[in-house]
């Protein structure tokens, strides 16, 4: 996000904001990636006749209009939004770092034109460049990865290209270069592992992005598809049910608040704890 | 200076020719027959093919596109293949909600988060500090459609105070249409302000420790004076800034929120455009909403261009 | 734009000022609809929506349906049948006039069913005046209509929202501004909210009660249910959010009344299609599908469950509901027997109402119990339109027919069903040429077991009419036996 450079928070101190972050963090993976090989119920099962039910020992969460557990639902949609949001940051990452990398190293018009891109890319909020390729291509999974994803790159884009243009005014760098490296050599050896910390930091901050863009999208109905749980279209399902059981909407927000702030607290920590110059001013 | 402007407002020309460009090559690939849509699912192959050429969808597609961008530099936005109408009529009564909506949830945003932002930086690291840091913590994790819901639940449903959707439109008086607009207005403002906050508090923490303000401290001005006259006065630089940026995402909230209060805006109008494949009111709109996010980008570098000090000074040299 | 807003910025500010004093005089409606009429002419479009607005509100034809779907003189006063079925006489009744204050003639119900009937017509029952060989004026209050072949529901088919009568020099523009012979005009469309009907009092009947009517479009049920909890609403014909019926029940401002519609809600299957050609395949299907699954979960208890493509609440229906009993073991060995013992994959595309997205995904789970895994895949009505009803490219999908007495689509050559029976066919002549009832009756209830022997498509649910509306409100039809929301005879009973 573009006030990356320009945030420090207030509140926790970074170590205590990182640890914070990172249980949250933790826990939200564990979750995710234990309810691929275990969930207290069968989330794809359909039981009208315990539709409503309410917390109970086999049900801590009860369950929702269709019968269906919501502890179990809430996990299978962690795994879900964790897939999106990976993938996309991927591809985010994926392409992003390279053309930062490109655009810096070789500068002139190649720089021109992936700013000039990334402009155009972010003149579509991400929502909107969504809307049209899932009206395009379809609701799924798969193309809200790639909606979110094509949002991403230009992010990561520029993050890089500024973060390595910096650098490559360095003297380790001339030295590279009069020793006859080449523009991709020296990105990979020397730029890149000195501004991972920073593109780590936004890739943690991007990831509760995606999260957040998946809940919307699977809430308008574009995102991960039923019978595939996920916490947007729960909160979609729930809305005209708030007079019958307001818990349906209640659970899946607070899990996407849990992860989304511990994703945050994470990447906060990180950026304090690893961005050497945002140490000044505390 | 010229320069700089001459050099922003030929990035503007072509991010935006560029962008319409994307717009149009995507959408005309949009599956779906506006003709089938309307005449609907008893209609026959003749009475299909006549409407088809009424609309003219066999004219080649670059055609198309010079077509479009010749009208809309005219203000000729076009005729809606479902309603009718010209497309400028639409997206003006659209226009006539989404636009309160987004500025009256920006100044809101705004008007929290920066005496909380100012707050917060004034009692650094105090338990003043750490409620709003957490709060606004908080505040950026919690998805705008979900607290929405919540504010329906709580507003609506169990104490009837306040309208869970629609608008019942202008004429039905200020009061009436206001009330449908705040819990929307709220739920659009609040992740925005959580976010404003944090940026206000580190930006007047910045320039908290500038020298110019040592200087005006030096000078003899009270700690509230130097705060308020000079800090706040250049923290809003970024603030304005971020405000510009964050204004995407405003517009994608927007977009969301319409939906959920069921608000007859542009993002309403976009969803049902889409669902009827009327092919010139999306591509206007996702225009409309691209180029809004161009134009604000290009003000707010504009802005900063400006309005830093620094900046300045390299430009009155350069 | 900014005069249209500054325009709006006054207005609202006068009615602000307003708004109290002249809420007091006599009251209108406010009519809530789930889908927006793509135009306002029933004769040039085939969406439910318009007719939902102007059928017998702004147009009428010569005959109309009434709220028991039974055939009513409309335009015509009287007619007379010739003993062969083949010539219509119909006697208009006097002094009716257009909207715009031309009177109606002859001339005009000429020339409304000729362009209806035309080459270039872009009528969307083009099909519904095929039979009709000419139309003919007899001096300025009578017309003449002289078919091919007798057609038993000719008249029942006059009342349909595509047979109105225009005027011809209005007929171009009814998309945008209506005129028609009805008891409202139209008074204003904003686009994506609401039409605003207004009392036509040169109205040939005796007036219609409202003094005005709005029907606002609100297609998202948890919308639709805040709204008509804050009044914004009067009433809502077909309310989209039935898992919310139960609050409007227990509130005394509200009458909460279940009809019934012509919405028959099918698992539609694409019979050309392996392997789903097999009727073994058909059959376990039928025998795993849980109708009382779908309609408690997707439609929270309303509905009535259908064996075939027919209302429950006509008197030719035959219930066939028993005809595949549901049972996961006589599913099983037909698939088996199919050659399909560990099931199959295959996709189920679903529109956007809830019985069909919810319903979707119940469905999919009972038909996984015998090894059927189904792919869901939402669709736009726009692409439901093009790939399913016109491409055929589908496996099966979730709809509903509500148009009137349909029966008839399962004998159309290459209607999306891919259905080809030369004996069904051969049923639905024989019923157009039938005119007595109960002969008509006996075809019909043939007809139903054929559909049901062979499986055609899962028939689930008749979908019902929830209608809500202010326990004040008196005249709303409690059934929906064609697409309309005639107010002609609604009024505030206090």
């Amino acid at each position: 996000m573009a006030e990356a450079g320009l945030v420090r928070s207030g509140g926790l101190r970074a170590e205590r904001r990182l640890l914070l972050g990172a249980a949250m963090t933790g826990f939200f993976l564990a979750v995710a990636l234990l309810s691929t090989i275990w969930t207290p119920h069968d989330v794809t099962a359909i039981d009208i006749s315990a539709r409503f039910q309410g917390s109970s020992w086999q049900s801590w969460l009860g369950r929702d209009h269709f019968g269906r557990d919501m502890l179990s639902m809430i996990m299978v949609g962690a795994a879900n939004s964790l897939l999106v949001a990976l993938v996309a940051v991927g591809i985010g990452a994926g392409l992003g770092v390279p053309l930062g990398l490109l655009a810096a190293a070789r500068g002139g018009w190649l720089d021109e034109l992936v700013m000039r891109c990334s402009d155009v890319a972010f003149a579509f909020p991400a929502l909107l460049s969504a809307v049209m390729i899932t009206a395009l291509l379809g609701p799924g999974a798969v193309n809200s990865m790639i909606a979110i994803g094509i949002f991403n790159v230009p992010v990561f884009a520029r993050l890089t290209r500024g973060a390595a243009l910096s650098l490559w005014a360095r003297d380790f760098v001339a030295a590279a270069r009069a020793a006859g490296r080449g523009g991709i050599a020296i990105s990979l050896e020397h730029i890149l592992p000195n501004i991972a910390s920073v593109l780590i930091v936004q890739a943690t901050i991007q990831f509760a992005l995606a999260i957040l863009a998946e809940a919307g999208l699977s809430y308008l109905g574009l995102g991960t598809q039923p019978p595939q749980p996920s916490w947007g279209k729960m909160l979609n399902d729930a809305q005209t049910l708030l007079f019958t059981a307001p818990r349906l909407a209640i659970y899946p927000g607070l899990a996407i608040v849990f992860t989304v702030l511990g994703l945050n607290l994470l990447g906060d920590g990180l950026r304090d704890i690893l961005d050497p110059r945002l140490r000044r001013a505390r | 200076m010229s320069i700089f402007l001459a050099q922003r407002l030929t990035i503007l020309v072509f991010t935006l020719l560029a962008a319409s460009l994307v717009v149009f090559v995507v959408l005309e690939v949009l599956p779906g027959d506006p003709a089938a849509m309307m005449l609907g699912v008893n209609a026959q192959e003749d009475t299909l093919a006549a409407l088809r050429s009424q609309m003219g969808l066999d004219r080649p597609a670059w055609q198309r596109y010079l077509l479009w961008i010749a009208g809309l530099l005219q203000g000729d936005m076009g005729r809606s293949f479902t309603y009718d109408v010209p497309v400028r009529e639409l997206v003006a009564e659209r226009l006539a909600i989404s636009l309160p909506l987004a500025l009256l949830a920006m100044l809101l945003s705004a008007a929290l988060a920066i005496p909380l932002g100012v707050l917060a930086a004034a009692r650094r690291n105090g338990p003043g500090d750490l409620a709003i840091a957490v709060l606004a913590q908080v505040g950026i994790a919690v998805p705008n459609f979900w607290f929405a819901i919540l504010l329906v639940l709580l507003f609506s449903v169990t104490l009837g105070w306040l309208p869970a959707g629609g608008f019942a439109g202008w004429d039905a008086g200020i009061a009436k249409a206001l009330a449908s607009l705040l819990l929307p207005v709220v739920a659009l403002a609040l992740p925005q302000a959580a976010i404003l906050t944090r940026v206000t508090r580190s930006s007047v923490l910045e320039v908290l420790g500038e020298d110019y303000l040592r200087t005006a401290r030096a000078k003899g001005l009270s700690r509230r004076a130097a705060l308020w006259g000079h800090a706040v006065g250049n923290a809003l630089i970024p603030v304005v800034t971020i405000m510009g940026l964050q204004f995407s995402f405003l517009l994608a909230g927007t977009v969301i929120i319409e939906n959920v209060f069921y608000l007859p805006g542009l993002g309403r109008l976009l969803f049902q455009a889409i669902a009827q494949r009327d092919l010139i009111v999306v591509k206007d709109v996702v225009l409309l909403l691209a180029g809004a996010v161009v134009l604000v980008n290009f003000l707010v570098d504009l802005l900063y261009g400006v309005l830093d000090p620094r900046l300045r000074r390299s430009l009155r040299h350069g | 734009m900014i005069r249209q807003m500054g325009r709006g910025l006054a207005a609202m500010v006068l009615c602000g000022l307003l708004a109290g004093p002249l809420a007091a005089a006599e009251q209108g409606i406010v009519m809530g609809m789930v889908l927006e009429p793509p135009h306002l002419d029933p004769t040039a479009g085939a969406a439910a929506a318009i007719d939902e607005v102007v059928y017998a509100n702004v147009f009428e034809g010569l005959t109309r349906i009434d709220r028991d779907g039974a055939v009513q003189p409309a335009l015509a006063e009287s007619w007379a049948v010739s003993d062969d079925g083949l010539t219509y006489r119909f006697n208009l009744h006097d002094g009716v006039t257009f909207h715009d204050g031309t009177p109606l003639t002859a001339a005009d119900v000429v020339f409304s069913l000729e362009r209806a009937r035309a080459d270039d017509s872009v009528n969307a029952q083009k099909a519904l005046f095929e039979p009709i060989e000419s139309v003919a004026a007899d001096g300025d209050d009578s017309v003449v209509v002289t078919l091919k072949r007798p057609t038993g529901g000719f008249l029942f088919n006059l009342g349909w929202g595509d047979a109105v009568i225009v005027s011809p020099q209005t007929a171009a523009d009814n998309k945008s501004t209506p005129i028609g012979t009805g008891p409202f005009k139209f008074r204003r469309w904003v686009k994506g909210d609401r039409v605003e009907l207004e009392r036509y009092d040169g109205h040939w009947a005796p007036p219609a009660k409202l003094p005005e009517a709005t029907f606002k479009f609100i297609s998202d049920p948890a919308a639709a249910a805040a709204a008509m909890l804050a009044g914004d609403v009067d009433a809502f014909a077909n309310f989209p959010a039935p898992e919310t019926l139960a609050q409007f029940e227990a509130d005394p401002r509200f009458k909460v009344v279940i009809g019934s519609t012509e919405g028959e809600t099918i698992l539609a299957t694409n019979n050309a299609r392996p392997p789903f050609d097999d009727i073994r395949v058909r059959r376990a299907m039928a025998h795993a599908l849980d109708r009382d699954a779908v309609i408690l979960g997707a439609m929270f208890g309303y509905g009535t469950p259908i064996g075939s493509h027919f209302a429950p609440h006509h008197p030719a229906y035959v219930d066939l509901t028993g005809r595949y009993p549901h049972d996961l073991d006589a599913a099983r060995a037909l698939l088996a027997e199919a050659g399909y013992p560990d099931g199959f994959e295959a996709t189920l595309k679903l529109p956007p109402p809830s019985y069909a997205r919810r319903g979707g995904e119940i469905v999919a789970a009972d038909l996984a119990k015998i090894g059927i895994r189904l792919e869901l895949i939402p669709v736009e009505w726009a692409q439901w339109l093009e790939q399913v009803f016109t491409n055929k490219d589908y496996d099966l999908t979730i709809v509903s027919h509500t148009e009137p007495m349909d029966i008839g689509i399962y004998a159309r050559d290459d209607y999306y069903f891919n259905y080809n029976n030369p004996a069904f066919k051969a049923l639905m002549a024989g019923l157009a040429a039938e005119t007595d009832e109960a002969g008509r009756y006996e075809i019909l209830g043939e007809a139903q077991r054929m559909l049901a022997e062979d499986a055609v498509n899962g028939f689930i649910f008749q979908l019902a009419k929830h209608g809500v509306w202010n326990a004040k409100l008196g005249g709303l039809w409690e059934n929906s036996p064609v697409q309309a929301n005639d107010l002609t005879e609604v009024e505030w009973t206090e």
